[in-house]
């Protein structure tokens, strides 16, 4: 596996869907090549920060409605 | 009620009795995701809170006939799924779902690596990714490079790494909310994460010329 390959099945790998035999050519290549090293860990480091964009949340009026009609439903 | 997970059964059941503080707890937990998974299909924050109370209204009246084939959760981002696409559909017309789960551009600039007839590192990063600044990452700007990036995405692309990387659904949960295959969505993902990482790199100022 070279670097152009390794790029390609990052988001495989990471889902633990690549088949047994790419996976250790994956981590072979892995062990010995820094910049693919620090390609994969910029993806995670991506893939963290998305999931920590700010939360928004629903505005109170809209929340409260949505529990008037809760009341209304069960009523 | 088979395969119902214990959780989902005793949330169910409160809210089929009408406790008013269940339904609080599950909008207050799931309403942060839904308007992130609204805002997919509709451009305005004002229009994916709009989105958001219609579709919990339509989880208050389709309640009753859950069946808990997937968890609650899943069950009601599918439904956001449903009632911000026909909201999207109407406010732009130009840009029809379909029309843009495909794109074709190389996801990597070919570039940045060594041509297959290298004589000593074929296949090999020619322009490696150099580390990024401490803390780069965390700073607002960086925020906004990934939201407007994101934002930039094909729909779909959009779609599968809001719920994965935004959400953080699971790959299964991912597919049954969006009516993708396994392998499909994980090409979009993977298309749509490294487009993020690449403007992170752009942003950051990191691409380094070939030695």
């Amino acid at each position: 596996m070279d670097c152009k390959q390794l790029v390609e099945v990052i988001t495989a790998y990471l889902d633990h869907t690549l088949p047994d035999e790419e996976r250790c050519r994956f981590d072979a290549h892995l062990a010995d090549c820094p910049h693919c090293t620090e390609y994969l860990a910029q993806m995670r480091r991506t893939i963290d920060r998305l999931g920590r964009l700010d939360e928004t949340t629903l505005p109170p009026e809209p929340r409260k409605q949505l529990l008037a009609a809760f009341r209304d439903w069960r009523a | 009620m088979p395969g119902l997970q214990s959780a989902d059964a005793a949330r169910l059941a409160a809210l089929r009795t009408g406790d008013e503080r269940a339904f609080a707890a599950l909008i207050d937990e799931l309403s942060p995701r839904m308007l992130k998974l609204a805002h997919v299909y509709v451009p305005s924050t004002a229009t994916a809170e709009e989105v958001v109370q219609e579709a919990w209204i339509v989880v208050l009246r389709s309640l009753d006939r859950f069946e808990g084939r997937s968890k609650l959760s899943t069950w009601i981002l599918g439904i956001v799924v449903n009632v911000a696409r026909e909201r999207g559909r109407h406010e732009s017309r130009s840009r029809p779902f379909s029309s843009l789960t495909t794109d074709h551009e190389p996801i990597i600039d070919p570039d940045r690596f060594l041509p297959p007839s290298h004589d000593r590192w074929p296949g090999h990063w020619a322009i490696a990714p150099a580390p990024w600044p401490q803390d780069a990452l965390e700073t607002a700007e960086a925020a906004q490079v990934i939201r407007n990036t994101v934002a930039a995405l094909p729909y779909v692309q959009r779609a599968v790494i809001t719920l994965r990387d935004m959400i953080g659904c699971t790959p299964e949960e991912t597919c049954n909310t969006l009516g993708l295959t396994d392998t499909n969505h994980r090409v979009l993902l993977h298309r749509a994460r490294t487009k993020v990482r690449a403007a992170l790199e752009l942003a950051f100022d990191t691409i380094e010329t070939a030695a």
